[in-house]
């Protein structure tokens, strides 16, 4: 249990940072969300791996899952659910305004060589 | 006066719902209300202010839940000074969005203002790290909307990079918050700093990760040094006023630097020794050279500004990085000065930008700019203040860094870096003044478009952004020559932050709701509360207040 869930976050975390990497905006935002993925699922342990165990106080009950992890998971999934919608949208106006959906900044863009460089291709389609 | 702690964040949080909800499409009523919001604001950081400079530590308990179980809200001498710093920066810059026109470039500027004021001083005010992560997360959402505001291609762009860069931050901070909870079990700042003083060296592996994760999580927020990128593409592609209003951003991060490493992993902690002297300082002094050598080499004023942000944060961190008590005080007051200082230079160059036509903000010499003289005055004084050159606040800040630099060992490294960064920044200051201001002169070939000089008139004529700008100007002068009194309260503010025994007690032994019984089965707690509580603590959100010595 223990390893799955460790291998599960240490996987996450590698292909996210792998994803934030990229050049275009689309893979990073798909490692901010596998990252994100990797966090929510390391709070969870945070608080112990306890499997059937109830979260709230019971009678003739002796081992609890802490309530507390949970709830911050929630609050963490709400947060980068909110986040990810917001960076997808500003990531599409800056993709729909400068025709160009690279991360870095857009002096560096004629030194990459790319022939498939958006920059170039949008610039013969405008 | 018991609910007045959570006031300075309701207030801004309904008024920007009430905005959105209302006012939608009445810029008058928004702007209206959005100034009277702010100045409630401030007069409410003011009473808190007042109120906590007898060295009276406040604490309310949020639904009433006492500490390590509910959320609670401090206010100490700390917390009211930085509620206060943010919510004088943001009456200026405010009007000054107002005059200038931008919040009138885009939708919901003031809404986001008053979203992002409820953030900062709820970051300031909390006292609970997870709730810390929250507050972070509403003034990082309402500024990724002010970052983009009015559009643009290349704000647009710059405002992918901002979020993306703190979407990870954001997560590795949650990262930090769940190594936190998995060694102690409490993300209450009171509360850990009992537990972590109790962890055996021994066993201390993940609460130092968690140490050293949280430190750069506040250090991307302080933009120091490997952590830094983000800020020049951000500040200087902002609008104006939200630039100047995320001068007061990068505090933040220092802020939370401050209180976490004076109350949670204290100097005198064995398990997080060397943090500072052998990781902080370093950073902190690299940050300065970087950010002096970024104005020196930067191709436009707007970055030049971006750039000495960078460096006045190093300069910040260095006084921090000593940590002592006297290091502390200078940092605080270079915080004060900086956050002016940087917020009125970035209004300037939005000045300076809408003034010199199709020049804007590079180095080519354009005509000379509208009203030029009492820009280039207002230039001089921003400047002067920001590279550290007496008379003004920014000297006696560097000075009190400098005096708080000899008790480290790394003295003549701190002395070195900071001497010589700020000539630099002198000298990139100096060219960016001479070249915008002074070698400026019509072009003999070309006349000047007759549009571009009737629209820089129409843009002399208000004088509100000239106003605001000069009211930045005056608190910094303030600063100056009120320094020994303000000194004198930042010094008892460290000296409150060095003995956290009174926090932690308040905080820990203030009594919220009694649960009758533990639990039971089908009644609820909200229920038993009233009866169990009709005794001797019948006050809903009581608060409780205790003095120093």
């Amino acid at each position: 249990m223990e390893l799955l869930v460790a291998t599960a976050i240490g996987a996450l975390t590698a292909a996210g940072i792998y994803m934030i990497l990229r050049l275009r905006t689309f893979p990073v935002i798909i490692g901010t969300s596998l990252l994100s993925y990797a966090v929510n699922v390391f709070l969870f342990a945070s608080g112990r791996l306890a499997i059937n165990a109830p979260p709230v106080l019971r009678d003739g009950v002796e081992v609890y899952a802490d309530p507390l992890p949970q709830a911050l998971v929630l609050t963490a999934i709400v947060i980068s659910f909110g986040m990810t919608a917001v960076v997808v949208m500003i990531a599409l106006g800056s993709y729909l305004s400068a025709d160009d959906d690279m991360v870095n900044a857009p002096e560096t863009h004629p030194g990459s060589g790319d022939p498939a460089d958006p920059a170039q291709r949008g610039g013969g389609a405008l | 006066m018991t609910h007045w702690l959570i006031l300075p964040i309701l207030l801004p949080a309904m008024l920007a719902a009430m905005l959105v909800l209302v006012a939608r499409y009445h810029l008058m009523i928004q702007r209206v209300f959005s100034v009277a919001g702010t100045l409630a604001v401030f007069g409410l950081a003011v009473g808190l202010f007042w109120q906590a400079s007898d060295g009276t530590v406040s604490v309310y308990l949020l639904g009433n839940w006492s500490a390590p179980f509910g959320i609670v809200l401090v206010a100490d001498r700390l917390s009211t000074l930085m509620v206060l710093l943010t919510s004088t920066l943001a009456i200026p810059v405010l009007l000054y969005a107002i005059g200038s026109g931008w919040d009138a470039r885009g939708q919901h500027f003031h809404p986001l203002f008053q979203f992002q004021l409820m953030g900062i001083i709820g970051a300031f005010l909390t006292g609970d790290a997870f709730n810390l992560f929250v507050f972070f997360e509403v003034l990082l959402i309402a500024s990724y909307g002010l970052m983009i505001h009015a559009g643009g291609s290349k704000r647009l762009r710059a405002g992918t990079q901002y979020v993306l860069y703190n979407l990870l931050g954001s997560t590795l901070f949650l990262f930090a918050l769940g190594t936190i909870y998995a060694e102690t079990g409490t993300l209450n700042m009171a509360d850990l700093a009992v537990r972590v003083a109790s962890i055996d060296a021994a066993d201390s592996a993940g609460i130092r990760v968690a140490a050293v994760l949280l430190l750069m999580v506040f250090a991307v927020k302080a933009a120091i040094l490997p952590l830094h990128f983000w800020l020049p593409a951000s500040y200087s592609e902002a609008p104006a006023p939200v630039a100047a209003l995320f001068a007061i951003m990068t505090k933040v991060g220092a802020y939370c630097i401050i209180r976490m490493f004076t109350l949670v992993f204290p100097p005198d902690l064995e398990i997080t020794q060397g943090l500072f002297d052998v990781w902080l300082m370093p950073a902190a002094l690299l940050t300065v050279a970087l950010g002096m050598l970024g104005v020196l080499g930067a191709k436009s004023v707007d970055r030049m500004v971006a750039f000495s942000v960078i460096g006045s944060m190093g300069m910040l961190l260095a006084g921090v990085a000593v940590f002592t008590e006297t290091g502390i005080t200078a940092a605080l007051y270079y915080a004060v000065h900086s956050t002016f200082a940087a917020a009125s230079l970035f209004l300037l160059v939005d000045v300076i930008r809408s003034r010199r036509g199709a020049a804007a903000v590079s180095f080519d010499v354009a005509p000379p700019i509208v009203g030029g003289a009492l820009v280039a005055g207002m230039f001089f004084v921003a400047a002067i203040a920001m590279a550290g050159l007496p008379p003004l606040s920014g000297f006696i800040g560097k000075l009190l860094i400098l005096d708080a630099a000899r008790s480290s060992d790394l003295m003549w490294w701190v002395w070195a870096t900071i001497l010589v960064g700020s000539l630099v920044a002198v000298v990139g200051f100096a060219r960016a003044g001479s070249v915008v201001f002074w070698k400026a002169h019509q072009p003999a070939d070309k006349g000047a478009p007759d549009e571009a000089e009737e629209d820089a008139e129409s843009q002399a004529a208000s004088v509100l952004p000239m106003i605001s700008i000069g009211a930045l100007l005056a608190l910094l002068i303030g600063l100056t020559v009120a320094a020994g009194p303000v000194t004198r309260v930042l010094s008892a503010t460290s000296a409150q932050l060095f003995n956290p025994e009174t926090y932690i007690s308040v905080v820990l032994t203030t009594q919220g709701k009694q649960i009758k019984a533990g639990y039971d089965t089908h009644g609820d707690t909200e229920k038993d509360a009233p009866e169990a509580s009709s005794g001797a603590d019948a006050t809903h959100g009581s608060s409780l207040t205790k003095k120093d010595n």
